[in-house]
């Protein structure tokens, strides 16, 4: 007997009893279609996650000044004051490096006319476009010149734009103020929007390094370095150049400590991907469990249909179907079952994702790998649950199946 | 020519349980040839179903020789009992057992499946058997949009369509009521007249067996009484 013939058998008897057959699919529809949304998720979250760190910059490396230890209490990361602008210079002659930029962080009020707005002030250098990727709205960035002048000029963050001249005019030309120190507006910067972190990365105002520690801190050591690799390939060598060259520049040698962190962000990127995975396994693992149920409420099913069918069987043996076609039917029926529910589980977690990425924003993924995989997986389900209710069938003998009441 | 049905000394022992047995036939030799029209009569117990369980190769002998067509079957496989099933036996049932929400058509055409006949031709066949138990206008129709005795006649005609070498039929009247009961036992006179084709019936009505050439009376398990009788007279 063909497959087909088989297939159009155990087509015609599940659709003989349509809201069964759709209640048994419903175990297998839920755990597939959580399987999909689970994993479209993980793969949304990782995807908007790479996305962000790269418009962070790109091979962007990061050098922060280690603790410090002062009357016993150590200072978190980042405490100590021990980065200076020489060292960045350092740092940019270095092999594999494209860019340096040291960064000076102030908060503080600034003021514009009648308006004021509490902003962070960070003093960079003008490779800071580069390194961070970011490119200008309006005007121009200073220049090497202003840095070595420690000139009094400003480029403003959008949102600094927005509250300091709330009018619309453009701020190009026009004066601020930061802790008494008249800065001369000559650029604005593209909006950035928000960092992973959640922080508004238009809220800045960035000056010269040299004004940002002569007119605003009054000190002689620089609160981040910023580097920009050539290349990706040229991260993982810069980095470890510039922890030998800053370990040479600060007379450190081993046990000491290193008074300085250097971090690049594919390290953060892949730590929150790996985080994701788990998480994402987990689901997965949840999901599988359900699928497991599903089978279990279809091999239940079959048992029933195998016991309410035995006169079908008995008859269906009488006019010569071998014990083997009778297990391949029952066997179709519950492939047929579990597949079809893996298949509508697909779509409606498809509509799922959608649904979420709409509101979470997040791109729309669904791995085609995933969708193969639960589809192979419900089928698996199909095999094995109906294996059983298909062998008992199979194995009923003719005249006990047809006196059966 | 080799009879179609020839058994020797069959035997088919039940096993009680705790050591106890029963034997529902002691030793039966019998020869059906082709073209016969036999009733088998009998009390229930006296081994008439078993001894046509067996005839119909749905069980198997204890002991003793079952020659089918004049091919020893006494020892088949499973599967080689289906295969002899599906090409060379039709049945009819006391309760008809049609495939519910099917039509009469796809009915007659179930065996056809099994023996692995091609679609088109299934058809063809399974039209032309209900055609000639006088259903064919009937095609569309499913099991409960008929009555007992139309059902009766689709499963007749389902029983014709492989050219089976012998129709098996276990109380076919049991069911039905007696003008219906009349016209299946004239359906199968014609058949067996007009087609030349074996008939095997199982009954416990003497108006039913009339309708047969040849009455075998089972009791115990044994054949008690083996009659040929004359055409029958008008009821």
């Amino acid at each position: 007997m063909s497959y087909m013939a088989t297939l159009r058998i155990a087509l015609d008897a599940l659709l003989r009893n349509r809201a069964r057959s759709l209640l048994t699919m419903l175990g297998v529809i839920i755990g597939v279609a959580a399987v999909i949304v689970t994993v479209s998720i993980g793969t949304g979250a990782r995807v908007s996650v790479q996305k962000q760190i790269e418009s962070l910059g790109s091979n962007l490396i990061v050098v922060i000044p280690g603790s410090v230890t002062q009357g016993g209490a150590r200072s978190g990361s980042g405490g100590a004051s021990t980065l200076t602008p020489e060292d960045g210079m350092a740092i940019a002659k270095l092999p594999g490096v494209a860019a340096v930029s040291p960064a000076v962080t102030v908060r503080s009020q600034a003021v514009a006319g009648a308006n004021n707005w509490q902003t962070t002030v960070t003093g960079v250098a003008p490779t800071y476009t580069f390194v961070r990727s970011w490119t200008m709205a309006a005007g121009a960035f200073f220049t090497q010149n202003d840095v070595l002048s420690a000139a009094k000029v400003a480029v403003l963050g959008q949102t600094v734009v927005q509250n300091l001249f709330p009018d619309g005019s453009s701020p190009i030309g026009q004066t601020i103020i930061v802790k008494g120190v008249p800065f001369t507006v000559v650029g604005t910067l593209t909006a950035m929007g928000q960092s992973r972190t959640g922080q508004d990365q238009d809220d800045t105002i960035l000056v010269p390094y040299t004004s940002a520690l002569q007119r605003l801190t009054g000190q002689a050591t620089v609160g981040t370095i910023m580097v920009s690799a050539a290349d990706a390939a040229s991260v993982q060598p810069a980095q470890t150049a510039i922890t030998a060259l800053l370990e040479q520049r600060h007379h450190i040698v081993p046990p000491q400590q290193d008074d300085f962190t250097v971090r690049n962000l594919q390290d953060i990127a892949a730590a929150a991907s790996s985080t994701g995975a788990i998480l994402e396994f987990l689901l997965a693992g949840v999901a599988a469990v359900s699928l497991i149920v599903g089978g279990i409420g279809i091999m239940n099913i079959m048992l029933v249909s195998v016991t309410e069918r035995t006169r079908e069987i008995g008859l269906r043996m009488s006019v010569g179907a071998r014990g083997s076609v009778i297990l391949r039917q029952f066997l179709t029926e519950s492939i047929v079952l579990s597949t079809v529910g893996g298949i509508i589980g697909v779509l409606i977690g498809m509509v799922g994702t959608m649904l979420v990425a709409l509101l979470a924003k997040w791109p729309m993924v669904v791995p085609l790998s995933g969708v193969i995989f639960s589809v192979l997986f419900s089928a698996a389900v199909g095999v094995f649950f109906g294996y059983y209710p298909a062998r008992k069938a199979a194995q009923l003998r003719p005249i006990e199946a047809l006196r059966f009441e | 020519m080799e009879p179609v049905v020839d058994v020797r000394d069959l035997r088919k022992i039940y096993d009680l349980g705790g050591g106890g047995t029963v034997a529902a036939l002691g030793g039966v030799n019998l020869q059906i040839e082709q073209g016969e029209f036999v009733a088998v009569m009998g009390p229930s117990g006296s081994g008439k179903s078993t001894f046509m369980h067996i005839a119909g190769l749905l069980d198997e002998p204890t002991s003793g020789t079952y020659r089918f067509e004049g091919h020893d079957v006494s020892s088949l496989t499973q599967d080689e009992r289906a295969d002899i099933r599906s090409r060379r036996l039709g049945f009819v049932f006391q309760s008809y057992n049609l495939l519910s929400r099917t039509t009469a058509l796809e009915n007659a055409e179930l065996p056809m499946i099994y023996s692995g006949v091609p679609e088109i031709e299934r058809r063809r066949i399974a039209l032309e058997k209900l055609a000639v138990v006088g259903i064919d206008h009937l095609r569309d129709h499913t099991p409960n949009q008929m009555s007992g005795g139309q059902q009766q006649r689709v499963a007749i005609a389902r029983s014709l369509v492989n050219d089976p070498a012998l129709i098996l039929a276990d109380e076919p009247t049991g069911a039905l009521d007696t003008q219906s009961s009349k016209e299946v036992m004239e359906l199968f006179t014609r058949l067996n007249q007009e087609q030349g084709i074996t008939i095997l019936l199982v009954t416990h009505e003497p108006e039913v067996a009339a309708y047969a050439k040849r009455i075998i009376s089972f009791r115990d398990g044994h054949v008690v009484a083996d009659t040929l009788q004359n055409q029958r007279q008008a009821a």
